[in-house]
């Protein structure tokens, strides 16, 4: 049930920005403050419920909205050092929070940018702790039960990054070596199912983030960091020397990865759906990701180099909202 | 809420059941605290004795507990891990395992040393006086008299070292020990069962430091001086 206290900003906020239906909201909240705290309170939240439900009431409510953003996932969000944070679907949150004001009509509506991990992300969009998620997140079945996604917004695939001068260039080649992979996430399971189909063995090192497993495979404790392939090129790319690691072997899945929302919150689904589909008609998705992908990027200036691939074209399209699952039917 | 505990019984992917790397990731949390606790029990008996004696062998044993007490263990651990090795390169050699196992036996050394100390520095003067005064050399001054009673006094604030050793060692999952705390937070990830993935290993965590507890208690009863109230 709605407390009191969430009903005081509404009074507020609506005397601050006068649309009609707010302000006979506050009329009639007004009106009813001779009434009992605990009745005032229940009437107050069905009129602004009329208009508003879900994740955009709370935002309305509010008067901001907590975005949840990596600390190193580049190019797709990641920081820039003293809790400033950028990124190709950072940037792309945030033109839907412009999509967002206009439609709860609170221009001056703070953004909050709230770093979250792998292990924390679904439990903190879950609690209300964070709005929308701007991260790197796949979009399955597993996470479908508890977490909705927006339109794939990008496809990655599963790959596996090795320093230059090690000769290894398959899957094969990493019988009983060490291989590296990031704590929390999931690309260590396809390499699993891969392994016993293959009949190889290696000893799995986990990192507790992308960045330490990097220094993993950099310092030779690892010989190879099995992970997302556009994590493992913005990982390249900002090393002190990119020259001295490669991308290479067979792409071991495809993962699409999208925005993350709140389930059963069908008024923000069409809202973030709405703004996306919105940038890829006009064409601002395509030249996003070029800005992110094929040119240099911070801190460092370093160019990814990963040009759109097929499924992503087809994506952009045709768009849907398809879990994982659904591309290893094909 | 609903639990799904069945979740434990899943395939990983590997051939295995969670529930089968739940126990081996026990198993390695046992075996890091107990490798760590011998460890730390040793030089921490070495250390505490160092600061009761004269002269620099006291700077010496003050220097070892100041440092290992007032770095975290956190940041130890990837001293010993990451910046160690690229000064010793025989450091290399070893596994993640055996480096948190000096981390964490080094750590808690010393602490084990600082409750040695206190425990002889608890004895009334004249045990030592006593001891010099029958003739006795200083090492037999501490074998035969002061250590005896000492470490039995030092007993109850060990067991309580013993059961934080088993909570620290979570912090090896920093250095990729396929312990408890990684294999949550691994799991967790693969499983989307968060909640049953943590409270099973919360439980295994209670009842590791609760044995060693009561296995401890025990030895206090047996070995508790006669007369004494500690």
């Amino acid at each position: 049930m709605p407390s009191p206290l969430i009903s005081i900003p509404t009074i507020n906020t609506a005397s601050r920005s006068p649309r009609p239906q707010q302000l006979f909201a506050s009329l009639m909240l007004l009106g009813l403050l001779a009434l009992p705290l605990q009745g005032g309170a229940q009437t107050s939240a069905g009129a602004a419920g009329a208009t508003l439900t879900g994740t955009l009431k709370k935002i309305q409510d509010s008067g901001e909205i907590t975005l949840g953003v990596r600390e190193s996932s580049a190019p797709l969000s990641f920081t820039t050092g003293a809790e400033k944070y950028t990124g190709y679907h950072v940037e792309l949150c945030l033109a839907v929070v412009e999509n967002l004001k206009r439609q709860i009509a609170r221009p001056a509506l703070k953004v909050k940018m709230l770093p979250v991990t792998s292990q924390n992300r679904i439990a903190l969009m879950e609690n209300g702790t964070i709005d929308l998620e701007c991260g790197s997140t796949t979009n399955n079945l597993a996470r479908q039960k508890q977490v909705a996604f927006g339109l794939t917004t990008f496809v990655t695939e599963v790959r596996t990054a090795v320093r230059a001068n090690s000769g290894i260039n398959s899957i094969a080649q990493l019988n009983g070596r060490n291989l590296a992979t990031t704590t929390g996430t999931t690309s260590v399971q396809t390499l699993r199912k891969h392994e016993r189909a293959n009949n190889i063995d290696f000893k799995e090192i986990y990192g507790k983030d992308h960045a330490d497993s990097f220094l993993l495979l950099e310092s030779g404790r690892a010989d190879a960091f099995v992970m997302d392939d556009n994590i493992l090129a913005g990982l390249i790319a900002n090393a002190k020397n990119p020259k001295d690691f490669a991308i290479v072997g067979e792409v071991l899945s495809v993962e699409p990865i999208a925005l993350m929302l709140r389930r059963d919150d069908p008024a923000m689904k069409k809202l973030v759906d709405d703004s996306i589909r919105e940038q890829i008609k006009s064409g601002a998705l395509e030249k996003l990701y070029a800005r992110w992908f094929t040119s240099p990027i911070p801190p460092r200036n370093n160019n990814v180099g990963l040009p759109m691939g097929a499924t992503l074209k087809s994506l952009l399209a045709a768009p849907n909202d398809r879990p994982m699952e659904d591309y290893v039917k094909k | 809420m609903t639990f799904e505990w069945q979740v434990l019984l899943q395939d990983t992917g590997a051939g295995e059941r969670y529930l089968d790397w739940l126990l081996s990731a026990w198993g390695w949390t046992l075996a890091v605290s107990a490798c760590a606790w011998v460890l730390a029990c040793a030089c921490g008996a070495l250390i505490g004795v160092l600061r009761t004696l004269p002269g620099w062998w006291r700077s010496l044993g003050t220097l070892w507990v100041e440092g290992f007490r007032n770095i975290p263990l956190l940041v130890q651990l990837f001293l010993w891990y990451h910046v160690l090795p690229a000064l010793m390169p025989a450091l290399r050699e070893l596994s993640g395992f055996m480096l948190v196992v000096l981390a964490l036996g080094l750590f808690t050394s010393a602490r084990v040393a600082e409750q040695v100390r206190a425990g002889i520095e608890s004895l009334p003067r004249g045990q030592r006086l006593a001891a010099q005064a029958l003739g006795l050399r200083l090492p037999q001054v501490y074998r035969h008299v002061l250590l005896p009673q000492a470490l039995r006094l030092a007993l109850p604030p060990l067991t309580s070292e013993a059961m934080s050793i088993i909570k620290n060692s979570s912090v090896a999952f920093a250095v990729s020990v396929s312990e408890l705390t990684l294999f949550a937070m691994q799991a967790q990830e693969e499983t989307s069962r968060g909640v049953e993935i943590y409270l099973a290993v919360t439980a295994l965590y209670v009842i590791s430091a609760f044995v060693i507890n009561r296995l401890l208690l025990t030895l206090e009863q047996r070995l508790r001086l006669p007369g004494a109230t500690a």
